[in-house]
């Protein structure tokens, strides 16, 4: 079973993850399109890290019986993952858009010389 | 050419609406065959109507069918989203200093002969922004559309309906008219993709008076919707979490030229 103390630590560790993501959302500095991951994230570990028989059980289906609070790393860990790829594929998709506005700007700008 | 068009502006032009300032906002995405009859059509209902296209990035024809039909074109350097294009066509209308503007999608499901029920309220002093509402009327004004995008539709003018404390028929209309005060707000703050629910507690939360006027749409003449299935479900969540935020913000009343 998992340490009383371990399910306490990372339930609110999870859940101030949360809050921080709907301030941020608040205050405009994060767009709903890149928080959804975020949330997610923060609501699943918070469940994991608060449910302590769900997360014994899920821990018991991937074989995991000495520790289970290791299935809260590994679900963390998947969630960065994802969060990162996901960021990977804006970024390029930013760079592009970088490039196509660059291309824009210096016709725009030789056609103002003429 | 608006200008000589205006001067033989015909018998129903309404009075009120010819001594203003006035634009159509047309957001258009690969909609090459529709744009130019939509443009027409602006024309038919009113000569001096202004006609400005925003093409949000369109990979064929639809910037040069607009530029042929007579329209001012804004064309996007890549794909914004609905709620991008919208807006940067109400910051033209602000900043070129238009006393009302309506919006009409390029696809033609909009029919710009409507437009004169649409705009009444505003010209009545009655409203900030009119929206036209395809479920507003008795019945529901023979819409079809698939069953899941009308559960979406329904849910949404539900949750809608009870933040903003009075009815909502429809908050996914783009079909909408607004005064300059409607106009300055959007120029300044606009939702980005599946814009017109947020839009609609943005307007309450300003305090705008918005009211929603009977309208038919008619069946896409090109082009596809924006909105999958499968995305849906992904904008429904997203929707609801905006809004919900959205709640927490504290709201400004917008001025004119703080820009």
């Amino acid at each position: 079973m998992t340490p009383l103390k371990v399910s306490i630590v990372g339930a609110i560790a999870s859940f101030l993850l949360v809050l921080v993501v709907l301030e941020l959302i608040r205050s405009r500095r994060l767009r709903e399109r890149y928080a959804l991951l975020w949330l997610a994230t923060g609501i699943v570990l918070t469940v994991l890290a608060a449910w302590r028989t769900g997360l014994n059980t899920i821990a018991g289906w991937f074989g995991v019986r000495s520790y289970p609070p290791a299935v809260l790393f590994a679900v963390g860990i998947l969630f960065i993952l994802v969060v990162l790829l996901h960021y990977s594929t804006v970024i390029s998709r930013l760079s592009d858009q970088n490039v196509v506005l660059a291309q824009r700007l210096a016709l725009l700008e030789q056609q103002l010389r003429e | 050419m608006t200008e000589s068009a205006a001067t033989a502006a015909p018998p129903s032009v309404d009075p009120r609406l010819a001594e203003l300032r006035r634009i159509a906002i047309v957001p258009a995405l690969n909609e090459e065959h529709t744009i130019g009859r939509v443009i027409a059509e602006l024309r038919a209902f009113d000569p001096g109507l202004d006609v400005v296209v925003v093409d949000d990035g369109s990979g064929d024809g639809t910037a040069r069918a607009a530029r042929a039909a007579g329209a001012k074109v804004l064309r996007l350097p890549f794909n914004l989203g609905i709620g991008g294009a919208v807006q940067t066509g109400f910051r033209f209308a602000f900043e070129h200093d238009y006393d009302i503007a309506v919006r009409v999608d390029g696809d033609g499901q909009h029919d710009p002969a409507q437009l004169g029920s649409v705009l009444d309220p505003v010209l009545r002093g009655e409203a900030d922004i009119a929206v036209g509402s395809r479920f507003a009327g008795s019945a529901e004004a023979g819409y079809r559309s698939s069953r899941s995008r009308r559960v979406g539709i329904l849910l949404l003018a539900w949750v809608v309906s009870r933040i903003v404390g009075r009815r909502v028929t429809d908050t996914t209309s783009g079909f909408q008219a607004l005064n300059r005060q409607g106009i300055a707000l959007f120029a300044r703050d606009y939702p980005h993709d599946y814009p017109e629910v947020e839009a609609t507690v943005m307007v309450f939360r300003h305090r705008l008076r918005m009211v929603e006027v009977p309208v038919q749409m008619r069946e896409r003449g090109g082009g596809r919707s924006s909105i999958t299935t499968l995305r849906s479900v992904y904008y429904m969540v997203k929707v609801l979490l905006a809004i919900f935020v959205g709640l927490f913000r504290r709201n400004v009343v917008p001025q004119e030229g703080t820009e």
